[in-house]
């Protein structure tokens, strides 16, 4: 469904990216794990473009991706995301905010956008909010409605950028289980979190990213019982002990 | 009094004339600015370049200069607009200038991440830009605009030079017919443009207060 071969990226003299590969199954759900500064954010960003990159290539679904253009604003409808920030738009209700993309990009009616909308608030949870603009929304709440907005435009694969790093504690989890959930109904998911927790329950295979390089790819299960790589023990041995 | 008294409908005709300028030039400058702040965050560079020379043009010369070559040189070019579309094509392209980076202030103050999110749902730059971007970038720079068309009010009283009918040009027509009434006259005009600019600013403040219960 994803596939990333050979990609390099340097900002300016920093390679953010070394020679990475990674190819995610339809259905799969990849966590990538790492510390700060290790380019997962980064390599998120890449598979649909938001960031540019120097070499290699990254396909959707078979298709590569291409460069600036309506060609690529076509693959991009198909490649979800969801931000750490929530990055709604600040000026549409919750409900506009989910219909836009549809009606924009997709081109359905008005009434079949409010529609799939409302079911898709529903089932995030959120539908009460729907005529509330974003800024009157928990982060919790703002999030659901982003992952909503994500889905609305039925996308084959779902990227999350840290979704739950800008919230409070107690709102983390009822974003986590709308993910557990998404992940359950057999959505193709790329997940950079620094959620363990998430990462043993609901991923296939988890990816330990650290300076630029994917160093480890392993089930939850192996990757978190036994870790190979010493980045990956000191690392675990961190962030384990509290 | 006498000299407002039997005048009033000379008077409000010169503002009439204004008004007519006002509208005209800043619709043109909305419109051309609009488009000259998108061309300078596009991610064409010949587009880029281009809004930077424009802005560079328009905004450096006196609007004097300006209207002097609309009024003067374009005929020599074989384009002859009628005389008041002269003089609203110059206010209206030097007024774009500042629309446009007024404007570009704004979509520089909207988080990076609007725009990545409607791109990332496959919106284009066009369509990022008139519906998400521009939208807010609109409503984070009313009080510059409200500032720029104020400017654009004071500046029709250029026109009064070319020989232009409106309330300036009435002014002065009155002043010399009534010699011994000048700070009256002065007074009765100031109180016209006023009431106009006066206008322009509660228009702004009714949007800021209406745009600001929306978030």
């Amino acid at each position: 469904m994803v596939a990333v071969e050979g990609v390099q990226k340097w900002f300016g003299d920093l390679h953010v990216l070394k020679d990475i590969d990674l190819n995610v199954r339809p259905g799969e759900v990849v966590v990538v794990i790492g510390p700060s500064g290790s380019g997962k954010s980064t390599l998120c960003r890449a598979i649909n473009r938001l960031e540019p990159i120097d070499e290699g290539t990254i396909a959707i679904d078979g298709s590569e991706l291409p460069a600036e253009g309506r060609k690529l604003a076509q693959l991009r409808a198909d490649v979800g995301m969801v931000f750490q920030s929530f990055n709604l738009f600040a000026h549409k209700t919750v409900l506009e905010n989910v219909m836009l993309g549809p009606i924009k990009v997709r081109k359905k009616s008005k009434a079949d956008a409010e529609k799939r909308a409302m079911e898709l608030l529903t089932r995030v949870g959120v539908e009460s909010q729907a005529n509330k603009f974003p800024a009157q929304l928990s982060g919790g709440q703002q999030q659901r409605v982003a992952i909503a907005r994500a889905l609305a435009m039925d996308p084959k694969v779902m990227l999350f950028d840290e979704p739950t790093s800008a919230l409070d504690p107690e709102m983390i989890k009822e974003v986590l289980d709308t993910m557990v959930t998404l992940a359950k109904g057999g959505m193709t998911m790329i997940v950079v979190t620094h959620e363990m927790g998430f990462a043993r329950t609901a991923a296939d295979r988890v990816v330990f990213m650290a300076d630029g390089q994917i160093l480890e790819e392993e089930t939850p299960q192996e990757f978190f019982d036994n870790p190979k790589t010493d980045r990956a023990k000191d690392f675990l041995a961190k962030i384990l002990k509290h | 009094m006498d000299a407002l008294t039997e005048n009033w409908d000379l008077i409000l005709d010169g503002f009439l004339n204004t008004l007519q300028l006002l509208l005209g030039a800043g619709a043109l400058a909305l419109v051309v600015g609009t488009l000259i702040a998108l061309f300078r965050v596009s991610p064409v560079p010949v587009l880029r370049g281009t809004g930077a020379v424009y802005v560079t043009i328009f905004r450096n010369s006196p609007l004097l200069v300006l209207l002097l070559i609309t009024y003067y040189g374009l005929p020599q070019l074989g384009i002859n607009p009628s005389f008041y579309w002269k003089i609203i094509l110059a206010m209206g392209l030097y007024t774009g200038a500042f629309v446009a980076e007024s404007l570009r202030s704004g979509i520089n103050g909207i988080p990076l991440g609007q725009a990545e999110a409607s791109r990332s749902l496959g919106f284009t730059f066009g369509q990022s830009m008139t519906q998400v971007v521009l939208p807010q970038a609109f409503r984070n720079v009313v009080p510059p605009l409200a500032s720029v068309f104020i400017a654009l009010t004071k500046n029709t009283s250029l026109a009064m030079s070319f020989g232009v009918a409106e309330a300036a040009f009435r002014m002065k027509g009155l002043v010399n017919d009534y010699a011994t009434e000048r700070w009256t006259i002065f007074i009765g005009i100031a109180l016209g443009y006023i009431i106009i600019v006066e206008a322009i600013s509660l228009g702004a403040a009714l949007l800021e207060r209406r745009w600001r219960a929306e978030r």
